[in-house]
């Protein structure tokens, strides 16, 4: 008993044990704030590469279009609205098409086998790289939409959307890849929130006598909105800083024209293709482009985390 | 007529099978293509592999029938990912260890957890540019300027949120009992940890960090102008420092090629990326919902 006392007694922690402890806690608290570090040098870094740029042409930089390395004179007007106009017309076409499809998957159309397998083959799609779509788009649908381009300008060449000739590349298949890329993501993030969705308010809305139509709108669809809008935002956020498959197919071209059926740009397609072989204050200017696409980015993101946190389902 | 049974001509009925419909030619329109897609990539691809395909360099561009192959490529992606998972598969998971087992959910906590959430949603070839004002265009890797290093670098960037949310998520799942029991038998925080949660998350954590060097490994965006192209064979420690090829560079550059020799290898190094990425998803899928059966706590 007495010696039993007098172990216990003595067992402290080694000094080294604690200092141990000690260490591993802030080295975790230093990798954690490591996050933060990175984000404001991303930040910092690219705010302060493109100081000379900003301070030569200021907010003019938004709105004129002349991109000309020999001239020395830059505006990215181009780039900047072809970047607004693929991403938000290919999120109009994304948006009906993913939340229809995930509206079939979590309701009982066909089994719950077919369902999960649909489920998970879109997510997988999400994994496919967006170089690999841009390959694919090259060479499967650009010849695949060719005609249907001809007959677009053909009859409705009188809208400015269509007005040019179709050539080749172009930002209307930019959107068409950008659907592709885009669906995975609405469709996965609007099924999860269909799904968290209470089943007793389908009952309630069904026990009252509402149809199956009218309770996904009425009922379904609007508690779960939240959700839905966070993925869309998400999705938004995603394709305006899509590079790869966009800079393949969009044709690259800074004249400026209202036609989605002539060759358009994308602030990253603009830095993808000439990052590597800019040189003076061409790269101060690629480095505002940069800023400005990171900015936009960044509201999107930011609002998409309020959205969620603002609006979380709460039963 | 007898209002329990069911009525076709009701316009509520009629609504409900229009809808009903619009949603089943929504989920055909969204998956005919996708299939499509897959099913292509894998055929197209599958029927340009060769042997020599894994062995060979890529011929430059020209108009000589034979490509070559793609072997720097393959070998260089392996190693620029490789790079990219030992800087942040360490930073992560400290990172996510800090956020689940130590912090109080404080402003601090909070601030992490938002950046975490808003650098996964930096455009990825942001990052590239990063790297590139940071390390390339400053010389600052003992004088080279674009390099598998930098490159590593640029997609640690985007590994780095992923790993930590699933390092966090992974931990916060360990229940509360397990820590209390280690602690109470005299263990310390680091021990406790080290030993007992961080092993009962592994399975979770490595799904997600797999799941994210798949993503990683497909990039492109950030190694065009950070790890640049190389037309030769990989051979020593010290090509770290030069240019260096990868399987989506190469797809990317081959593909703006006019020539025919060029694509074909673009689509053969796009089956083996899409390939490697997809069995790496299944398989972690297949995982995952085979520990959720198997779970005890």
């Amino acid at each position: 008993m007495e010696e039993k006392l007098t172990l216990f007694k003595n067992r402290k922690r080694f000094g080294i044990e604690k200092n141990i402890d000690i260490i591993f806690k802030n080295t975790a608290l230093v990798l954690s704030s490591f996050v933060a570090i990175i984000l404001l040098g991303i930040i910092l870094v690219v705010f302060f590469q493109s100081f000379e740029s900003f301070s030569r042409y200021g907010l003019k930089f938004l709105v004129t279009s002349e991109w000309n390395p020999v001239k020395d004179e830059y505006g990215a007007f181009t780039a900047i609205y072809g970047t607004l106009v693929t991403s938000f017309l290919s999120l109009l076409i994304t948006i009906p098409l993913g939340v229809g499809t995930a509206i079939f998957i979590t309701e009982d159309f066909v089994p719950k086998v077919f369902r999960e397998i649909i489920g998970s083959f879109v997510e997988l799609l999400a994994a496919i790289p967006s170089v690999v779509l841009g390959l694919w788009a090259i060479f499967v649908m650009e010849p695949f939409f060719r005609a249907f381009f001809v007959f677009l300008h053909n009859f409705f060449g009188w809208i400015p959307l269509f007005s040019t000739e179709p050539t080749g590349r172009n930002s209307l298949l930019a959107i068409l890849i950008l659907v592709v890329m885009l669906l995975p993501i609405v469709t996965s993030i609007a099924r999860d929130s269909l799904n968290q969705v209470p089943k007793k308010l389908r009952n309630a809305a069904y026990g009252i006598g509402a149809s199956r139509w009218k309770t996904i709108f009425s009922v379904i669809l609007p508690a779960a909105l939240s959700g839905i809008m966070a993925g869309i935002l998400l999705a938004l956020g995603r394709a305006m800083g899509e590079t790869m498959a966009v800079t393949m197919i969009i044709g690259n071209s800074n004249a400026f024209s209202w036609s989605l059926l002539s060759p358009g740009y994308t602030i990253s397609s603009m830095l993808a293709n000439q990052f590597g072989e800019a040189d003076g204050s061409q790269v101060s200017s690629l480095f505002y482009a940069a800023f400005v696409l990171m900015i936009l980015s960044l509201i999107v993101n930011i609002f998409a985390q309020w959205l969620v946190k603002k609006f979380s389902l709460k039963y | 007529m007898n209002s329990l049974y069911y009525q076709k001509r009701l316009s509520r009925n009629i609504g409900d099978k229009f809808f009903t419909s619009l949603s089943v030619i929504c989920a055909l329109i969204a998956i005919l293509p996708l299939i499509f897609l897959v099913t292509y990539i894998l055929i197209k691809g599958g029927s340009q592999i060769t042997p020599e395909l894994f062995a060979l360099e890529p011929n430059p561009p020209g108009d000589d029938l034979d490509a070559g192959g793609i072997n720097p490529a393959l070998i260089g992606t392996l190693i620029i990912t490789t790079i990219a998972s030992i800087i942040a598969i360490p930073v992560g998971v400290g990172g996510g260890i800090y956020l689940a087992e130590y912090s109080k959910g404080g402003a601090f906590s909070r601030f992490i957890r938002f950046g975490v959430n808003v650098l996964a949603g930096v455009p990825s070839i942001i990052a590239g540019v990063f790297i590139y004002a940071l390390i390339v265009s400053t010389k600052i890797l003992f004088g080279s300027m674009y390099s598998g290093l930098a490159g590593g670098m640029a997609l640690s960037i985007l590994m780095l949120p992923t790993v930590i949310k699933t390092t966090d998520e992974g931990l916060k799942l360990v229940p509360n009992e397990l820590r209390y029991a280690s602690l109470g038998v005299g263990a310390s925080m680091y021990t406790t940890i080290l030993k007992v949660t961080l092993p009962s998350a592994f399975r979770s954590i490595a799904t997600g960090v797999v799941l994210g060097i798949a993503r990683a490994a497909g990039e492109t965006a950030p190694l065009i102008f950070t790890a640049l192209f190389s037309y030769y064979y990989i051979t020593g420690f010290g090509d770290l420092f030069y240019e260096m090829g990868s399987l989506a560079v190469l797809i990317y550059n081959f593909a703006l090629e006019p020539y025919d020799a060029q694509n074909k290898l673009a689509w053969a190094a796009s089956f083996i990326l899409v390939l490697s990425i997809l069995s790496v998803n299944i398989f972690s899928r297949i995982l995952a919902a085979f520990t959720e059966k198997t779970k005890r706590v």
